[in-house]
Protein backbone atom coordinates (compact mmCIF):
# COMPACT_ATOMS: atom_id res chain seq x y z
CA UNK A 1 0.00 0.00 0.00
CA UNK A 2 2.48 2.39 1.09
CA UNK A 3 4.93 1.49 -1.61
CA UNK A 4 1.68 2.24 -4.24
CA UNK A 5 1.09 5.49 -2.69
CA UNK A 6 4.88 6.28 -2.92
CA UNK A 7 4.93 5.49 -6.66
CA UNK A 8 1.52 7.37 -7.21
CA UNK A 9 3.35 10.57 -5.59
CA UNK A 10 6.77 9.79 -7.84
CA UNK A 11 4.36 10.18 -11.06
CA UNK A 12 2.53 13.45 -9.55
CA UNK A 13 6.06 14.61 -9.34
CA UNK A 14 7.19 14.19 -12.28
CA UNK A 15 3.83 15.53 -14.45
CA UNK A 16 4.31 18.55 -12.38
CA UNK A 17 7.97 19.28 -12.67
CA UNK A 18 7.44 18.73 -16.32
CA UNK A 19 4.24 21.29 -16.57
CA UNK A 20 5.59 24.00 -14.34
CA UNK A 21 6.25 27.04 -15.89
CA UNK A 22 8.30 28.91 -13.09
CA UNK A 23 11.52 27.05 -13.41
CA UNK A 24 12.11 27.51 -9.72
CA UNK A 25 9.75 25.57 -8.80
CA UNK A 26 10.28 22.72 -11.23
CA UNK A 27 13.62 22.45 -9.74
CA UNK A 28 11.95 22.02 -6.12
CA UNK A 29 9.68 19.22 -7.41
CA UNK A 30 12.42 17.97 -8.61
CA UNK A 31 14.22 17.36 -4.84
CA UNK A 32 10.91 16.37 -3.76
CA UNK A 33 10.91 13.81 -6.46
CA UNK A 34 14.45 12.39 -5.25
CA UNK A 35 13.44 12.53 -1.84
CA UNK A 36 10.60 10.24 -2.43
CA UNK A 37 13.03 8.06 -4.56
CA UNK A 38 15.23 7.87 -1.43
CA UNK A 39 11.96 6.40 0.45
CA UNK A 40 11.40 3.91 -1.82
CA UNK A 41 14.96 2.93 -2.14
CA UNK A 42 14.88 2.39 1.82
CA UNK A 43 11.84 0.49 1.55
CA UNK A 44 13.97 -1.70 -0.98
CA UNK A 45 16.19 -2.61 1.57
CA UNK A 46 19.03 -0.24 -0.49
CA UNK A 47 20.14 2.43 1.91
CA UNK A 48 23.60 3.26 0.68
CA UNK A 49 21.81 3.99 -2.49
CA UNK A 50 18.66 6.05 -0.66
CA UNK A 51 21.99 7.76 1.14
CA UNK A 52 23.06 8.62 -1.89
CA UNK A 53 19.91 9.75 -3.49
CA UNK A 54 18.95 11.64 -0.61
CA UNK A 55 22.24 13.92 -0.25
CA UNK A 56 23.42 13.62 -4.16
CA UNK A 57 19.41 14.07 -5.93
CA UNK A 58 17.42 16.13 -3.20
CA UNK A 59 19.90 17.94 -2.03
CA UNK A 60 23.43 19.02 -3.95
CA UNK A 61 21.66 18.90 -7.36
CA UNK A 62 18.64 21.52 -6.55
CA UNK A 63 21.24 23.61 -5.01
CA UNK A 64 23.69 23.16 -8.13
CA UNK A 65 20.74 23.66 -10.45
CA UNK A 66 19.60 26.84 -8.51
CA UNK A 67 22.89 28.22 -9.22
CA UNK A 68 22.62 27.25 -12.78
CA UNK A 69 18.85 29.43 -12.30
CA UNK A 70 20.78 31.97 -11.37
CA UNK A 71 22.59 32.57 -14.70
CA UNK A 72 19.42 32.94 -16.44
CA UNK A 73 15.70 33.41 -16.64
CA UNK A 74 12.95 32.35 -13.82
CA UNK A 75 10.29 31.83 -16.29
CA UNK A 76 10.39 29.86 -19.69
CA UNK A 77 10.51 31.27 -23.01
CA UNK A 78 7.64 31.55 -25.22
CA UNK A 79 4.37 30.06 -25.00
CA UNK A 80 3.87 26.37 -25.07
CA UNK A 81 2.30 24.86 -27.56
CA UNK A 82 -1.33 23.81 -26.60
CA UNK A 83 -2.58 22.09 -29.73
CA UNK A 84 -1.39 18.51 -30.58
CA UNK A 85 0.72 18.72 -33.56
CA UNK A 86 2.13 15.51 -35.49
CA UNK A 87 4.79 15.77 -33.96
CA UNK A 88 4.21 15.61 -30.26
CA UNK A 89 2.00 12.07 -31.77
CA UNK A 90 4.88 10.52 -32.88
CA UNK A 91 6.71 11.10 -29.68
CA UNK A 92 3.79 10.09 -27.68
CA UNK A 93 3.99 6.32 -29.88
CA UNK A 94 7.96 6.54 -29.29
CA UNK A 95 7.03 6.70 -25.39
CA UNK A 96 4.26 4.12 -25.35
CA UNK A 97 6.18 1.59 -27.46
CA UNK A 98 9.20 1.71 -25.38
CA UNK A 99 7.38 1.73 -22.23
CA UNK A 100 5.53 -1.59 -23.43
CA UNK A 101 8.93 -2.93 -24.09
CA UNK A 102 10.03 -2.07 -21.10
CA UNK A 103 6.81 -3.68 -18.84
CA UNK A 104 7.48 -6.85 -21.37
CA UNK A 105 11.09 -6.82 -20.22
CA UNK A 106 9.68 -7.08 -16.44
CA UNK A 107 7.85 -10.55 -16.78
CA UNK A 108 10.98 -12.65 -16.48
CA UNK A 109 12.71 -10.98 -13.78
CA UNK A 110 12.73 -13.22 -10.67
CA UNK A 111 10.70 -11.71 -7.92
CA UNK A 112 11.65 -8.67 -5.56
CA UNK A 113 14.60 -10.81 -3.01
CA UNK A 114 14.09 -13.92 -4.45
CA UNK A 115 17.46 -16.18 -3.27
CA UNK A 116 17.55 -18.34 -6.55
CA UNK A 117 17.48 -14.82 -8.70
CA UNK A 118 20.47 -15.43 -10.75
CA UNK A 119 22.11 -12.28 -9.52
CA UNK A 120 22.33 -13.60 -5.77
CA UNK A 121 23.87 -16.75 -6.96
CA UNK A 122 26.98 -15.61 -8.75
CA UNK A 123 29.46 -13.18 -6.48
CA UNK A 124 27.28 -12.39 -3.82
CA UNK A 125 27.97 -15.19 -1.43
CA UNK A 126 30.94 -14.56 -1.78
CA UNK A 127 30.75 -10.91 -0.53
CA UNK A 128 28.11 -12.13 1.98
CA UNK A 129 30.45 -14.93 3.37
CA UNK A 130 34.21 -13.60 2.82
CA UNK A 131 34.46 -10.18 2.78
CA UNK A 132 34.50 -9.26 6.42
CA UNK A 133 37.48 -11.20 6.53
CA UNK A 134 39.22 -10.45 3.33
CA UNK A 135 38.70 -6.36 2.99
CA UNK A 136 38.35 -5.83 7.57
CA UNK A 137 35.07 -3.93 7.04
CA UNK A 138 31.68 -4.43 8.19
CA UNK A 139 29.54 -3.12 5.47
CA UNK A 140 29.88 -5.37 2.20
CA UNK A 141 28.59 -2.00 0.11
CA UNK A 142 31.46 -0.40 1.04
CA UNK A 143 33.82 -3.76 0.88
CA UNK A 144 32.41 -4.29 -2.60
CA UNK A 145 33.42 -0.12 -3.74
CA UNK A 146 36.36 -0.15 -1.61
CA UNK A 147 37.86 -3.01 -2.44
CA UNK A 148 36.51 -5.50 -4.44
CA UNK A 149 35.76 -2.83 -7.01
CA UNK A 150 38.33 -0.26 -5.80
CA UNK A 151 38.96 0.37 -9.84
CA UNK A 152 35.71 1.56 -10.25
CA UNK A 153 35.61 4.09 -7.56
CA UNK A 154 38.74 5.73 -8.02
CA UNK A 155 37.82 6.11 -11.65
CA UNK A 156 34.66 8.05 -10.16
CA UNK A 157 36.05 10.15 -8.35
CA UNK A 158 38.21 10.81 -11.10
CA UNK A 159 35.44 11.75 -13.32
CA UNK A 160 33.88 13.88 -11.03
CA UNK A 161 37.57 15.66 -10.49
CA UNK A 162 37.79 16.10 -13.98
CA UNK A 163 34.10 17.77 -14.29
CA UNK A 164 35.45 20.22 -11.49
CA UNK A 165 38.25 21.22 -13.58
CA UNK A 166 36.27 21.80 -16.67
CA UNK A 167 33.84 23.60 -14.16
CA UNK A 168 37.06 25.71 -13.80
CA UNK A 169 38.63 25.59 -17.23
CA UNK A 170 34.92 27.00 -18.64
CA UNK A 171 33.30 29.07 -16.43
CA UNK A 172 36.27 30.83 -13.85
CA UNK A 173 36.39 34.29 -15.00
CA UNK A 174 39.92 35.67 -16.04
CA UNK A 175 40.13 38.94 -13.59
CA UNK A 176 39.79 36.36 -10.78
CA UNK A 177 43.06 34.87 -11.49
CA UNK B 1 22.21 35.67 -5.48
CA UNK B 2 21.09 39.11 -3.92
CA UNK B 3 23.67 39.15 -1.14
CA UNK B 4 23.04 42.36 0.17
CA UNK B 5 19.04 41.34 1.05
CA UNK B 6 20.66 38.08 1.90
CA UNK B 7 23.09 39.58 4.60
CA UNK B 8 20.47 41.76 6.28
CA UNK B 9 18.55 38.60 7.26
CA UNK B 10 19.58 38.04 10.48
CA UNK B 11 17.18 34.95 10.96
CA UNK B 12 18.92 33.09 7.73
CA UNK B 13 21.97 34.24 9.07
CA UNK B 14 21.76 32.63 13.16
CA UNK B 15 19.88 29.47 12.26
CA UNK B 16 22.92 29.21 9.34
CA UNK B 17 25.59 29.44 11.90
CA UNK B 18 23.45 26.76 14.14
CA UNK B 19 22.97 24.44 11.89
CA UNK B 20 26.48 24.68 9.60
CA UNK B 21 28.62 22.83 12.20
CA UNK B 22 26.26 19.96 13.03
CA UNK B 23 26.24 19.01 8.99
CA UNK B 24 29.59 19.30 9.34
CA UNK B 25 29.77 16.91 12.01
CA UNK B 26 27.30 14.87 10.33
CA UNK B 27 28.98 14.74 7.22
CA UNK B 28 32.81 13.49 8.84
CA UNK B 29 30.81 11.26 11.19
CA UNK B 30 29.18 9.58 7.36
CA UNK B 31 32.77 9.68 6.07
CA UNK B 32 33.85 8.10 8.83
CA UNK B 33 31.39 5.41 9.40
CA UNK B 34 30.93 4.46 6.01
CA UNK B 35 32.67 1.01 6.78
CA UNK B 36 30.11 -0.02 9.45
CA UNK B 37 26.91 1.78 8.19
CA UNK B 38 25.40 3.07 5.15
CA UNK B 39 27.49 5.94 3.50
CA UNK B 40 31.00 6.81 2.63
CA UNK B 41 33.32 9.06 1.00
CA UNK B 42 31.12 9.93 -1.50
CA UNK B 43 28.10 11.09 0.34
CA UNK B 44 29.65 12.64 3.49
CA UNK B 45 31.97 14.34 0.84
CA UNK B 46 28.35 15.57 -0.41
CA UNK B 47 27.18 16.74 2.72
CA UNK B 48 30.42 18.31 3.68
CA UNK B 49 30.33 20.35 0.34
CA UNK B 50 26.20 21.14 0.86
CA UNK B 51 26.77 22.70 4.57
CA UNK B 52 29.61 25.22 2.49
CA UNK B 53 27.32 26.08 0.15
CA UNK B 54 24.63 26.56 2.88
CA UNK B 55 27.21 29.53 4.50
CA UNK B 56 27.62 30.63 0.59
CA UNK B 57 23.89 31.15 -0.32
CA UNK B 58 23.22 33.02 3.38
CA UNK B 59 26.66 35.20 3.51
CA UNK B 60 27.63 35.80 -0.12
CA UNK B 61 29.95 34.02 -2.33
CA UNK B 62 32.44 37.28 -1.37
CA UNK B 63 32.08 35.89 2.33
CA UNK B 64 31.82 32.44 1.56
CA UNK B 65 35.43 32.68 -0.42
CA UNK B 66 37.12 34.27 2.29
CA UNK B 67 36.55 31.48 4.39
CA UNK B 68 37.26 28.94 1.38
CA UNK B 69 39.72 30.76 -1.15
CA UNK B 70 39.84 30.02 -4.66
CA UNK B 71 43.35 28.12 -3.68
CA UNK B 72 42.51 26.15 -1.10
CA UNK B 73 39.33 24.72 -3.01
CA UNK B 74 41.41 24.24 -5.78
CA UNK B 75 44.17 22.59 -4.21
CA UNK B 76 41.35 20.14 -2.21
CA UNK B 77 40.14 18.86 -5.18
CA UNK B 78 43.08 17.22 -6.66
CA UNK B 79 44.14 15.82 -3.61
CA UNK B 80 41.55 13.90 -2.78
CA UNK B 81 42.42 12.07 -6.22
CA UNK B 82 46.30 12.12 -5.50
CA UNK B 83 45.67 10.66 -1.35
CA UNK B 84 43.34 7.57 -3.62
CA UNK B 85 46.06 6.94 -6.47
CA UNK B 86 48.59 7.60 -3.40
CA UNK B 87 47.18 4.35 -1.24
CA UNK B 88 47.38 2.69 -5.00
CA UNK B 89 51.07 3.30 -5.39
CA UNK B 90 52.13 2.43 -1.49
CA UNK B 91 50.36 -0.61 -2.23
CA UNK B 92 52.37 -1.33 -5.13
CA UNK B 93 55.52 -0.40 -3.24
CA UNK B 94 54.45 -2.59 -0.58
CA UNK B 95 54.54 -5.60 -2.90
CA UNK B 96 51.25 -5.57 -3.83
CA UNK B 97 48.84 -5.37 -6.95
CA UNK B 98 47.81 -1.84 -7.32
CA UNK B 99 45.46 -0.67 -4.61
CA UNK B 100 45.84 -4.44 -2.58
CA UNK B 101 45.39 -2.73 0.78
CA UNK B 102 46.13 -5.54 2.65
CA UNK B 103 49.61 -5.90 1.20
CA UNK B 104 50.14 -2.49 3.45
CA UNK B 105 52.92 -2.84 6.01
CA UNK B 106 50.49 -2.91 9.22
CA UNK B 107 50.39 -6.05 11.70
CA UNK B 108 47.38 -7.78 10.62
CA UNK B 109 45.98 -7.78 6.58
CA UNK B 110 42.40 -7.16 7.96
CA UNK B 111 44.04 -3.99 9.96
CA UNK B 112 46.13 -3.26 6.63
CA UNK B 113 42.80 -3.34 4.70
CA UNK B 114 40.29 -2.02 6.93
CA UNK B 115 42.67 1.66 7.19
CA UNK B 116 43.42 1.48 3.38
CA UNK B 117 39.47 1.53 2.53
CA UNK B 118 39.26 4.26 5.20
CA UNK B 119 42.10 6.10 3.34
CA UNK B 120 40.83 5.90 0.09
CA UNK B 121 37.14 6.90 1.16
CA UNK B 122 38.56 10.45 2.76
CA UNK B 123 40.22 10.88 -0.40
CA UNK B 124 36.90 10.77 -2.22
CA UNK B 125 35.32 12.84 0.40
CA UNK B 126 37.89 15.30 -0.28
CA UNK B 127 37.54 15.59 -4.00
CA UNK B 128 33.59 15.63 -3.91
CA UNK B 129 32.74 17.53 -1.10
CA UNK B 130 35.82 20.48 -3.33
CA UNK B 131 34.48 19.48 -6.31
CA UNK B 132 30.90 20.12 -4.82
CA UNK B 133 31.92 24.13 -3.84
CA UNK B 134 34.04 24.87 -6.84
CA UNK B 135 30.71 23.79 -9.39
CA UNK B 136 28.72 25.95 -6.73
CA UNK B 137 30.84 29.05 -6.95
CA UNK B 138 31.43 28.77 -10.50
CA UNK B 139 28.06 28.61 -11.54
CA UNK B 140 26.40 30.94 -9.23
CA UNK B 141 25.92 34.12 -10.52
CA UNK B 142 27.55 37.73 -8.99
CA UNK B 143 26.72 40.87 -8.11
CA UNK B 144 28.88 42.68 -10.70
CA UNK B 145 27.48 40.28 -14.00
Amino acid sequence: MIDFLLLLFLVVCAIAAIRMKDLLSAIMILGVYSLIMAVVWTRLNAVDVAFTEASVGAGITTMLLIAALSRTKRGEEGNRQSSISRRSLAALLVVLVTGAVLIYGTIDMPNFGDPNAPANLHVAPRYIEKSHDETGVENFVTAVLASYRGYDTLGETTVIFTAGICVILLLRRKSEQ
Amino acid sequence: MKERVAKDHIIRRVIAKILIPFIQLYALYVIAHGELGPGGGFQGGVILGSSIILYVIVFGIEEGRKRISQKVSDTLTSTGVLLYAGIGVLCLLAGGAYLEYSMLPLPTHKLASGLGIYGIEIGVGITVAAVMITLFFETARREDD
